[in-house]
């Protein structure tokens, strides 16, 4: 046993390291660690200094723009960017659509796509959920129906996260009516410019908006977008969704969140001193910490385990939970620390050319909004209930 | 014992219900929240009118004397629709400190409007540094002439953007944090050096910081004796706190309501998800909080307009604790259990789940209480 980073991947962390303080945009990293709303643009300006240093596609094979790194390489890179305060990846295209493209499609279609991720001219969301297919995804209704040389789609997806900004959704279809559900699902990548597609922003309870509907009325789409087999789509779907869910644990975000935490009970004051020195508010700090630490080692358990290849197994539904968990306590108490001042909502105050005085902290306005924000945590990427179910099933053969 | 309402009651919180079911869709709601008063002033004008906002104060002011668990039907109703008046900080503590403290003119001048809905009242006890602790006072009220003038800032005063009279703490002599040397004030909206940042409030109302520069003030505008106002204050918020957990009731009745409702009509799976135990037993969990919240509630109310003593200010911490931490959890679950469509803007759901932890953070959150009430443990 060695808890230690090898020479070689110490030296990656100080590559690592250089690359950021060099490279990182002192606005961009405010905005993120000040948990405020990053644009489009912010995201794309990030995107393409991450691609002329060839990091954007970090778990790709080489042949394709990646690089390769180790599961350890790529975990010291999601910890160090994270607490620099760099944008995570908008994951649809680079860390979904991509593995998929690259294990199941065709030649052509990964000439198409891939270097259009890379370079940031594809921005692609996720269609996946319908109103009526959430947890239960295999019983998605959205039909494609073949024409020729095209699908004919109808239907809705739902859920969409930054659907307004994307140009390429790809899309789990219905292209089987009369087999198990499993059985006639499709894997479609679709341009979001085709006549038929209607968007339409859903507004979250935090007053955002960051997922849509999207409306399909027969929109054609050519068979060469079809991915691997008709009807063989979730199979797809499914390796994606393992992909998915080692990211979701979010160690690195929860170890920036704290510190964030950690700062703004600094400066909260109760009964004259600190907040952070109040006996009860720093052991509940020291509770969560102690949680994290035990869930990064975890999270380092299941890295270590992939080191040779091959995908985590129902133990990344297990940290998907307790990371989404210690996340979610880490807002709540960030919201206790601001007390009174996490009622007012001072909307202007969460841009970051806001420049008039701050009305209590100045990391304070976004903190209520994002503790109702990542009520989401707990439910995307499969709920942490379909996650425990996945464990009893899988791993205690219940 | 009976834990009944009495027919009075009863017909009391009927009038109230009929009239949110009447005037506060969810849609209607979201108008008045995002109106410039941030509420309805019809909808306050009906107050009046039936006589709810005179709920508390004597007859003599056209109300009915009643104590905490009236106040308590009205409030519960109001927490039902998610009402956005500014009932709580102009009837029960606006009202109420100057019922307190106030002398003959004082109450003259200012409880009848009030009680009739005319006049509205807000208060300004927390400021920047205070946290919840309402002792915590660093605005000063210097005597000058035979008045007073106060400088300042008053934190989180929800209904101070438009209202005609606000109830203010400054310090008129000790150190910040003595209970000793608070004295309240009556400042009105148009008095000089008053300066008011205006905001909405995340969970659909409307509230302000106050800037006090230079408030130049009269001697009739001292509410009570001088320097002795930190009792009054801890007594009305006790008041507020039983009203605060009547809404926090009649909010989280509904939250529990639509979830359940959603359990059972919401299919995945090929059944209503209500079919799956994990959910059940959650829904148990968030009927078994409110339960507990209930019981506070009425145990708040049979306190709130006894005199003071410790075992008033234990039960008060108690009640606030809990529906502190049962409206949080309801929250958190409920939208748990309703998957992504819980966290919606147009679900109302939403809304009353952002009121319920909004809740916990006026007049003090859980942890707060719990501590008050650790250090009311060996008191007799
Ligand atoms: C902010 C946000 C962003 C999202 N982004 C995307 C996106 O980009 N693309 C996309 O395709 N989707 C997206 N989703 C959708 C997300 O994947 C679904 O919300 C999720 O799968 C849950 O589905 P649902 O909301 O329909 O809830 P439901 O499936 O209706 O679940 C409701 C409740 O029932 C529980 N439940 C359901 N089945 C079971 C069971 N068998 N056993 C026990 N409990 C069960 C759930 O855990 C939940 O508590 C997003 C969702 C949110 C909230
Ligand atoms: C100290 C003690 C005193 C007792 N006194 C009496 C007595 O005086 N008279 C008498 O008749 N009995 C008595 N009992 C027995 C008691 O009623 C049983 O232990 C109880 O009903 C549970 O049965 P079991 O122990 O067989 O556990 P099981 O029924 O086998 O249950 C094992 C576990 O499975 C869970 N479980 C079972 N079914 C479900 C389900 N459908 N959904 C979810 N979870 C489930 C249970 O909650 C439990 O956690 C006593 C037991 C104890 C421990």
């Amino acid at each position: 046993m060695n808890l230690n980073y090898t020479a070689e991947e110490l030296a990656f962390r100080d590559e690592v390291r250089a690359f950021l303080d060099e490279k990182l945009p002192a606005d961009i990293a405010a905005k993120v660690k000040g948990f405020r709303r990053l644009s489009k643009e912010d995201h794309q300006r990030w995107q393409k200094i991450l691609s002329e240093q060839g990091w954007y596609a970090t778990h790709w094979p080489e042949e394709y723009g990646g690089v390769n790194w180790t599961p350890v390489q790529k975990h010291i890179w999601d910890e160090e960017s994270s607490r620099y305060g760099a944008p995570r990846s908008v994951p649809f295209g680079v860390n979904m659509v991509a593995p998929v493209i690259i294990k199941f499609g065709t030649e052509e279609q990964k000439q198409r796509y891939l270097p259009r991720i890379v370079s940031g001219e594809d921005w692609w969301c996720q269609g996946y959920s319908e109103p009526g297919a959430g947890s239960d995804l295999a019983s998605l209704k959205t039909r494609a129906v073949r024409d020729g040389d095209h699908y004919i789609v109808n239907g809705q997806k739902t859920w969409t996260t930054l659907g307004q900004h994307a140009n390429m959704i790809f899309c789990l279809v219905r292209t089987n009516t009369e087999v198990k559900a499993q059985e006639g699902i499709s894997f479609l990548l679709i341009d979001m410019d085709t006549p038929g597609i209607t968007v339409r922003p859903i507004i979250t309870l935090d007053g955002e908006h960051e997922v849509n509907e999207v409306f399909f009325e027969d929109v054609k789409v050519p068979v060469e977008n079809l991915v691997g087999e008709e009807d063989k789509g979730w199979t797809y779907a499914k390796y994606l969704l393992t992909y998915e869910r080692t990211g979701l644990a979010g160690i690195g975000i929860s170890k920036a969140a704290l510190q964030h935490l950690k700062e703004l009970a600094t400066r909260r004051i109760k009964n004259g001193r600190p907040l952070i020195e109040d006996a009860s508010f720093s052991q509940r700090i020291a509770q969560v910490e102690i949680d994290l630490m035990a869930a990064a080692i975890s999270n380092l358990r299941i890295i270590a385990s992939v080191e040779g290849g091959g995908m985590p197994g129902a133990e990344s539904s297990m940290l998907k939970v307790r990371g989404t968990e210690i996340r979610q306590t880490i807002n709540d108490l960030a919201r206790r620390a601001i007390g009174p001042y996490a009622i007012p909502f001072v909307e202007e105050e969460m841009d970051l050319d806001y420049d008039g005085d701050f009305l209590s902290d100045e990391n304070a306005a976004p903190v209520t909004p994002q503790y109702f924000n990542n009520r989401k945590l707990s439910i995307f990427g499969g709920s942490n209930e379909i996650q425990k179910n996945i464990v009893s099933k899988m791993i205690l053969g219940l | 014992m009976d834990f009944r309402l009495n027919e009075e009651q009863q017909m009391l919180q009927d009038t109230v219900a009929r009239l949110v079911r009447g005037e506060y869709s969810f849609e209607k709601r979201l108008e008045y929240s995002e109106s410039e008063l941030g509420f309805s002033a019809d909808f306050w004008k009906q107050l009046g009118e039936l006589g709810l906002t005179a709920v508390p104060f004597p007859e003599e002011l056209g109300g009915f004397g009643g104590s905490g668990v009236e106040v308590q039907s009205v409030m519960t109703e109001l927490g039902r629709g998610l009402c956005i008046e500014p009932y709580l900080q102009s009837v029960v503590l606006g009202g109420g400190l100057i019922s307190q403290a106030g002398n003959s003119e004082q109450q003259e001048q200012w409880l009848g409007g009030i009680a009739s809905g005319e006049v509205r009242a807000a208060v300004g006890l927390q400021e920047p540094q205070s946290f919840y602790n309402l002792n915590d006072v660093e605005t000063r009220a210097e005597k000058t002439g035979d008045g007073y003038t106060l400088n300042g800032r008053k934190a989180v005063v929800i209904g101070g953007h438009c209202a005609d009279v606000l109830v203010v703490s400054a310090r008129t002599s000790g150190d910040s944090r003595d209970a000793d040397g608070i004295s309240l004030f009556l400042v009105s909206s148009d008095d000089e050096g008053l300066e008011r940042r205006t905001y909405p409030t995340i969970d659909g109302s409307k509230g302000c910081d106050l800037f006090l520069n230079n408030v130049k003030l009269g001697p009739d505008a001292l509410l009570g004796e001088e320097g002795k106002a930190a009792d009054v204050i801890e007594y009305q918020t006790g008041r507020a706190i039983s009203a605060l957990c009547g809404e926090a009731v009649g909010a989280m009745e509904v939250a529990c309501d639509l979830t359940l409702e959603y359990l059972k009509q919401r299919k995945q799976f090929g059944v209503p998800i209500g079919k799956f135990q994990v959910l059940q037993h959650r829904m148990v969990d968030m009927m078994s909080e409110l339960e507990q919240a209930r019981s506070m509630a009425i145990l708040a109310a049979s306190v709130a307009d006894e005199p003071q003593s410790d075992e008033r200010r234990r039960i008060l911490a108690a009640a606030k604790n809990v529906i502190g931490r049962s409206g949080q959890f309801i929250s958190e679950q409920g939208i748990q259990s309703h998957g992504g469509i819980g966290m919606t803007w147009e679900y109302n759901f939403a809304h009353y789940a952002k009121r319920l932890v909004m809740i916990n953070h006026q007049l003090g959150d859980d942890d707060f209480h719990l501590e008050h009430y650790a250090s009311l443990l060996q008191a007799s």
